[in-house]
């Protein structure tokens, strides 16, 4: 049985599909690269396996255990965030909210794991820091140790490396792989096909109005579409 | 007399006392939620609310409802809910919908006091409800009871959700994610900033309520830099601007509400230069 299984997905805006027949499922350790041009509903597809917003038609469902509340999600950041005064400390506690009920206030049990998690992806060092002021790599590491305080199984991350340099993309897809490899089961959207495949153990890649590919990495370098996009030299395991 | 033994005397009287104390009440209360509305882009929000709140009062007061308190409070309430809604529909955006509201409230508004005549100084009544210049002064003991139930209201809740309005404020998306109920949280939202709106009228009057909620939460976010730090700060600024502004108006006879207003923006100015200052 598979961690998350979607079948016959037709996701869209305001009454109009914009992509349908989408169907995949992801095991548990699996790390899960969603590809494909700005526009084909990644973002949407996303936010029917959050629950946001259901879709049009089809089921997505959680399996092993998994309830929506051991999802963790890396939003993109929002216009609102980038001028919020909040300490790196404040942003990342509030990943703990999913478990906590009505208590108005965090347990030390809580603030401790905020404070792992932190240690884990290398900002405890900035803690007290203000979220606005850090670099965009910063800021990233911040949403991903709040959603490990939401959940541990499954992280979905939506560009995690958009607006990043260089640098800190290299690093940030470094971090991704270390939690994929610790046992988390990672579900990314990414518009960077090169990347992907050479971190990814299986690709999803939407085109217009339905799915082109969903298979493991080696099978997607080897086939037509891979080939087209992810180049000819494209990444073998 | 020296300053002191007017200001002394003053407060033997009770109506300077119950201005003081719910000023300061009011003061708290909109300056807890300012922070978040201001994030939330919804600064104008407090504005167009306020307006519906003059449309209703000039409908109790044409149907010559002595307390028009229980009308107007339940309408701001539901414009409130349903404003804060509308920002998400694609339709009509936030934006339009605050500002057709706001103004349709108070054109009709006007047009109903003035068809339905039921004082001598319709100017001067009106004058009152939009900067709430004698209102205050003129308070009962139960409308001071009345506020500060409301007030303790406010807090309460607030402090129950503060990390929960927190999240919500920061990163909705998210918190609806991973299962917290942001909807909910929204709507609790909605509610309390109707009920500020409704308290803050006595204050201020309907078309100065936005600088009681924005002002206070944008020269704290000059200086502060982490959520608790900033609510703290926006709270202690609202409260002493309002003082400061009711004292004021109190020995120089200035109107109440623009001179709060005028204290706020000293306020602001001072955290902006310290804002300056501290950044270099």
């Amino acid at each position: 049985m598979p961690q998350l299984e979607c079948k016959d997905l037709i996701l869209g805006y305001d009454g109009k599909p914009v992509i349908s027949g989408l169907s995949f499922a992801v095991s548990a350790g699996d790390y899960l690269c969603i590809v494909g041009e700005n526009g084909s509903g990644k973002s949407t597809l996303m936010k029917a396996v959050l629950g946001i917003k259901p879709p049009m038609s089809g089921t997505v469902r959680a399996g092993e255990g998994l309830t929506q509340n051991e999802i963790g999600y890396l939003p993109q950041q929002t216009v609102v965030q980038k001028d919020f005064p909040a300490s790196v400390e404040e942003v990342v506690r509030s990943g703990c909210l999913n478990r906590r009920g009505l208590r108005p206030f965090y347990n030390s049990a809580e603030k401790q794991m905020a404070e792992d998690n932190m240690e884990r992806l290398g900002i405890a060092s900035l803690a007290k820091h203000c979220y606005r002021e850090l670099s965009g790599g910063q800021q990233q590491r911040a949403l991903l140790a709040r959603a490990l305080c939401a959940a541990r199984k499954l992280l979905l991350l939506d560009e995690p490396v958009s607006g990043l340099d260089p640098k800190a993309a290299a690093e940030m897809y470094e971090t991704i792989s270390q939690l994929n490899s610790d046992g988390t089961t990672i579900i990314m959207i990414s518009h960077d096909i090169v990347s992907s495949v050479k971190h990814a153990s299986h690709i999803l890649h939407i085109g217009s109005r339905s799915a082109l590919f969903f298979g493991t990495k080696t099978e997607y370098a080897d086939s037509d579409i891979g080939r087209l996009y992810a180049g000819s030299r494209g990444e073998r395991a | 007399m020296t300053a002191m033994e007017r200001l002394v005397y003053y407060f033997t009287f009770d109506f300077v006392r119950y201005a003081m104390t719910v000023g300061v009440l009011i003061a708290l209360c909109s300056s807890l939620l300012g922070v978040t509305l201001v994030l939330k882009r919804f600064s104008f929000i407090g504005h167009g609310l306020s307006n519906v709140a003059f449309g209703t009062i000039a409908v109790a007061t044409a149907a010559n409802l002595t307390n028009n308190f229980f009308l107007v409070l339940p309408v701001t309430v539901i414009s409130s809910v349903l404003l804060l809604r509308t920002g998400k529909s694609a339709k009509i955006n936030g934006d339009a919908a605050i500002a057709m509201i706001s103004v349709g409230a108070l054109g009709i508004g006007y047009l109903i006091l003035n068809l339905f005549p039921n004082t001598a100084n319709l100017a001067g009544d009106v004058c009152a409800t939009l900067f709430g210049s004698t209102s205050i002064l003129t308070l009962t003991l139960t409308d001071v009871w009345l506020c500060a139930a409301l007030s303790a209201l406010v807090t309460a809740v607030f402090l129950l959700f503060y990390h929960k309005i927190f999240s919500v404020t920061f990163d909705e998306d998210f918190t609806a994610a991973t299962g917290t109920r942001a909807k909910t949280y929204n709507l609790i939202l909605a509610v309390i900033i109707a009920v500020i709106i409704v308290l803050a009228i006595n204050l201020v009057g309907t078309l100065l309520i936005s600088a009681l909620v924005i002002f206070p939460a944008l020269s704290a976010m000059r200086v502060f830099k982490s959520f608790l730090s900033v609510t703290v700060c926006s709270v202690i600024v609202s409260v002493v601007c309002a003082a400061l502004g009711i004292l004021i108006s109190i020995f120089t006879g200035t109107p109440v509400g623009s001179t709060i207003v005028a204290a706020q923006i000293g306020g602001f100015g001072i955290f902006w230069i310290i804002g300056i200052i501290t950044r270099r």
